[in-house]
Order: structure tokens, then sequence, then C-alpha cells
């Protein structure tokens, strides 16, 4: 068992800055998430941890013990990597028992180690095989094994889903939660599939340019994305931003969206007057009936049935396209005039030059009020 | 290849075969100069037919070289354990300093890695000649013109570069995730050395010592002028056949087929890796 914490690291190539004053802490038995675009200093990060690369500056605290100075053999923790790094002239079976052939582990112990991990991960049946003759998936699976073989209390996983088809990504995001849950250890993973966070992750870091940009949960980073670019990247389909001013009337702040008032109840009085970007997710509206009031009139352009949602693309009167997704067998049109409805509720509003989110600071403060 | 006429295949069959014969011509003439007398080697116009003789071969394994002017005592057979000896430690001592050595510039970027891989790589810019002067002077002063150990050492400057650079090379084509995830497992940089990157780079470090072994084995400048007879690789020896009543052009021609054969074959053998391990990278995937 083992918390983990970075107190204020800084990790510079040449001149750029790859992690800028980064600090971090994971509780003990908790899965932190690390998304963000590529570059972002993600697997940086990792590899910080697991002790490959050395900060410039900072701390690296692994179990309340500082592992700044520690090499990496010494750190005991268990890394996976995006492009497997398994070792090619050794078999499934030599490579997954690496960790505990260095502990000195007996014949018998390392046997029934790697057979037991191999089992769990449906890898038993190709121990023999080299790498090369792996599938992607067996590939993938024997990389996870060998990190999990030791039973490290501090577990890096650095996009292990990435090299993998779509239908053994999906498998494997069901079976991982359990997986990791079962061993109870803290996990640090990183993903750029947010999905992936979302399903994996007990808290999730959004980081971009080695700084982080957001961290909470991932109902957090969906309802209350603290930037444009957050909401962007969570959510498909995309989130539709649109230009509006709010203003006020006798029923509160409200904005115009093809001459229809859309009233916000939640936004804060500092919106009012100001170049702002609302942001409305594709499953916040809904098809109503014309003679709804707040009733958007839009055209129907396109409309790409998903299975178990339906994406509409619809053209406002002013020309605005906006994306409508809808559970399979919900009420809907596809094609010619229609209507939308908008729940004010659920709408998000973005400072146009700055793309921060309006009164970002105050909901999270309410939230961490709430929880004490 | 699917769409060659047969016009095509037989053009590049002359023209493959015209490349083989130039290539392969001097060799085959040498061969078979090596089991003529001088006297048919040299009759004008040279004939195809001829009876073969084994004198030449005699010659040089019992080291007795009977010329018109009487017999001649010259020292292939010590020439050629010259060379096998001299290449061999020269490549197993490149070996042990370089891939270690091409390992850490490779993975570590330390103050002047870059130069001081760079100064190794420009022991082979200066001409042999121009170094041999001041080398030999320094030689005699401290008792190593014409040993074993000075010879090895100026091989050195031949084997090491070659080595260092090629080696180099295959360390930097291994993924540095694959020694990453074997020191998380909880290894040593060292049982990382030893049980990753070598294993992995084997085939290049074969492919730059066989070369390595080449250019050795075919030195002639630093041997001929830092070694007397008994110390001469067989490059130097093949002059002894320069003598005072003619050239003895039987006798080198099988020098020469003797002399090469360990090359040759070391080379056919190891064709194989020479090429992978010249052309490709160690570890893909």
């Amino acid at each position: 068992m083992a918390s983990l914490e970075l107190r204020n690291v800084v990790k510079r190539y040449k001149s750029q800055t790859v992690l800028d004053n980064l600090s971090l802490t994971v509780a003990d038995g908790e899965t932190l998430v690390l998304f963000g675009p590529s570059g972002a200093g993600k697997t940086v990060l990792l590899r910080l941890v697991a002790g490959v690369i050395d900060p410039d500056e900072g701390k690296i605290l692994i179990g309340g013990e500082d592992m700044t100075d520690v090499d990496a053999e010494f750190r005991g923790v268990g890394m996976a990597f995006q492009n497997f790094a398994l070792f090619p002239h050794m078999s499934a079976f030599d490579n997954i028992a690496t960790p505990l052939a260095a502990k000195r582990s007996s014949q018998s112990a390392i046997k029934s180690g790697v057979e037991s991990v191999a089992k769990l991960l449906k890898i038993a049946h190709v121990l023999s095989h080299k790498p090369r003759a792996l599938s992607n998936g067996q590939k993938q699976r024997t990389a996870l094994a060998r990190a999990l073989v030791g039973s490290p209390p501090l577990l890096l996983l650095d996009d292990p889903l990435r090299n993998v088809d779509a239908k053994l990504r999906f498998e494997m995001r069901l079976e991982l939660p359990r997986l990791l849950a079962d061993r109870g250890a803290t996990v640090v993973y990183v993903t750029q599939d947010y999905k992936e966070a979302m399903a994996l992750g007990d808290r999730i870091a959004v980081m971009s340019q080695g700084v982080i940009r957001q961290l909470g949960t991932p109902e957090q980073i969906y309802r209350e994305p603290a930037n444009i670019e957050i909401a962007r990247l969570f959510g498909d389909p995309t989130i539709n931003l649109l230009d509006v001013k709010p203003a006020r009337d006798a029923r509160g702040i409200y904005v115009g969206l093809s001459n229809v008032q859309i009233h916000l109840p939640d936004a804060p009085e500092t919106a009012i007057g100001r170049d702002c970007i609302i942001g409305l997710r594709p499953e916040a509206l809904h098809f109503v009936g014309d003679n709804e009031p707040g009733a958007i009139p839009v055209t129907v352009e396109a409309e790409t049935p998903l299975n178990e949602k339906i994406v509409t693309l619809v053209r406002t009167v002013r020309g605005r396209e906006i994306l409508v997704s809808r559970p399979a067998g919900a009420p809907g049109r596809d094609e010619g005039k229609a209507h939308i409805a908008v729940d004010g509720k659920s709408a998000l509003l973005f400072d146009h030059a700055s793309g921060e989110r309006i009164g970002a600071k105050n909901i999270v403060k309410l939230r961490n009020g709430e929880a004490a | 290849m699917e769409h060659t006429s047969l016009l095509e295949r037989i053009l590049r069959g002359i023209a493959l075969t015209l490349v083989v014969i130039f290539f392969m011509f001097p060799i085959l003439w040498i061969f078979m100069m090596s089991f003529q007398t001088n006297e048919t080697i040299l009759r004008i116009p040279p004939q195809l037919i001829f009876e073969p003789t084994l004198a030449n071969y005699t010659a040089l394994i019992t080291g007795k070289l009977m010329t018109a002017a009487g017999t001649l005592d010259i020292a292939f057979m010590r020439n050629l354990w010259n060379s096998v000896f001299l290449s061999v430690t020269s490549v197993a001592v490149s070996l042990l300093l370089g891939v270690p050595a091409a390992y850490a510039f490779a993975r570590h970027k330390f103050r002047g890695s870059e130069d001081i891989a760079f100064t190794l790589l420009s022991f082979k810019f200066a001409p042999a000649l121009l170094v041999l002067l001041p080398l030999t002077l320094y030689f005699q002063k401290l008792g190593l013109a014409n040993t074993y150990i000075g010879l090895i050492w100026v091989y050195q400057l031949i084997c090491l570069p070659l080595i260092l650079w090629i080696v180099r090379g295959y360390f930097e084509d291994i993924p540095a995730d694959i020694e990453y995830a074997y020191r998380i497992g909880g290894h040593s940089w060292f049982a990382t050395f030893r049980k990753i990157a070598l294993p992995l780079a084997g085939p290049g470090i074969a492919a730059a010592g066989l070369l390595a072994f080449i250019f050795a084995w075919n030195n002639f400048v630093f041997a001929l002028v830092l070694a007397s007879a008994d110390k001469q690789p067989v490059t130097v020896g093949a002059l002894a056949f320069i003598t005072s009543s003619g050239i003895q052009y039987g006798q080198i021609s099988a020098a020469i087929v003797l002399s090469i054969t360990p090359t040759l074959a070391l080379a056919l053998y190891a064709q194989r890796y020479l090429v992978e391990g010249l052309s490709l990278g160690a570890v893909k995937g």
C-alpha cells in the first residue's frame, strides 16, 4: 500500500519545460487518471515516478518516503508501457517473471506467481511464446501481467490500451477496474481516451503543456469543466459552442439563441454583458413540439444512428450548426423543420477571451463546502 | 518482378554475369595461378589449360622456397599465425573496451560525450603514414616496437572506432522503454546491460566484430613499419616473395589464397548476420 505525492516537480529538456512546478497527491488505493493531449507531459510524469528519469527540481514521495534520489530498481513500482516494451528475446513467461526473478524468488514461487497472473489475464496458453509470436492483445496483456506480477503497491500504466484494437480496448475497459480494485494498489493511469478516463478514474487530472488544468472526479470534469478545452475533450459527440452575450430580464439571466430567450438559472451575475461562449452538451438538447415555450426552430441537416444513440446535425435560422444526441427510440425528427429545446440548467458559460468557465471557482468551492 | 518480359530477364542475366565476372575474375585468376609454376604463369600468351601443381602450397607450408638462385627460407606459416593472433586479439580487446563504451555513449549523454566519441572516430581520418613516424619513435622509446602488445595496441586504431560507432548505433536502436522496464522490474543497470542490451545488440556486435576482424587482417602499413620478420602478418610477409631472382607469382598467389581463406570463410558463415546486422535495426516492435 502506498500513496504518491509529487511536490513542485519541474522537468526541463534543454530550454523546454515539460513539467512546470507540478504538485499532485494520489491517495493510497486510489486510481488517478492522467488525461491530456500528447506532449502534455503525462509520460514524463510517470517516468519520473518510476525513477528512470530524474526531476530537475522538486520531490517525489512514495508511501510517504522521499524517493527522489532512489534508483528505479529500489522503488518497488510496477509499470506497463504504451508500446508494451516486452523483451523480444525472452518468452512471455520469462518476460512476466523478470520482476520476481529480481527478488530472487524460488523457481516454484516464480512459476506459480507467473501462472496465476497469466490465468487472470487469460494468457496462460501463450506463456511459451516469444513476443513476436503474440497478437497485439496478448502482448498488451503480457505487459500488464509483468507490471502486476510482483504485486507492487504503486502501479503506473502508460496508456496500455493505446495500441490494441477497439474491441479489445472495450473489453479491457470493463475488466481493468475490477482487476485494479482487487489488487488494492494505488494506480496512476495515463490515457488520451476520455471514455477510458471516465471509466477507470476515481479522479482525473487533465494535463496540458506540463500543467494540471483541472483535477476532479469524472463527474466534476464532465459537468463543471474548468475551460472550453476540457469541455471539448470530454464528451462524444463534442459539446456545442455558440457565441452569446448574456443579458438580464425580470426572470433572471438569459441568452438569445435564434431570437429565443434561454434562461440560465445557474449563471453568475458577472456574465451579464460579457462576450461569452455557451456550451451545450448534445444530450442536453431535445426535440420538442412547435408550440412548446422556448423552442428553437431548426432545419435537420443530417442524422447518424449509433446503435444506442442517434446524433442529429441541425442548423438554426441564423445558420449555426448544432449537434443533438438522443437515446435510440426517443422521439425526434430525421428531416425537414423541427424544434429543439435547451435545458438552461446544464448549459455552461465560458469567457470568450480566456476560455475559462464563468463561475468555475464558485462551484468548486461550493462542492468542497458540501463535502465538508 | 511479376511483369518482367523474357527479353528483360535475358538482359538482366547478362548484366549480372558481367558484374560477377568483373569482380570475381582477379580472384579466379589468382586461384588458377596458385596451381602453376612461375614458367607457365609468365608464358605469353597466357594459357587457360595447364598442368596443375601443388609445389607452391608445399613450399609455403614447409617454408622452403626453391628459386633459380637456390633454396630460401620463408616464414609464411609463421606470418599466417601472426595474422590470426594479431587480428583475433585486437578484435577481442576492441570488443571488451568498445562495447561498454558504445553503450555509455548511446545511453548516457554526459558532458563531452559527443566530443569524445568523435575524437575516437577521427582516428580513422588521419592517414596512417602520418601517424606512423611519431608512433614508431615513441614505440622505440617505450620498447613497444616489434612486440605483439605494441601491434595490438596500434590495431586498436583500426578496430576500436569501427566497433564503437557501429555498436553504438545498435544500442541506440533498442527502445529505451525496454531497458526501463527491466530496471523498474528491480534489476541493476549492469544486469540490464548484460541481460537486455547485450543480447539485443548481439547481431550488431557480431557484425562489427567481423568487420573489424577483416580490417585488422588486411592491415599492411602499421605492421610493415612496426614489426620485424617474426611478428609480421601475411600481408607484409607476402613481400618476401619478391626475391633477388624474380617475383614468385605462383607462391604469392598460393599465399593470397591461403590468407584470404579464413576471412572469406568467416564472412560467408556470418554473411546472414552481417547483412541483417548492418541493414536492419536490432529490434522492432
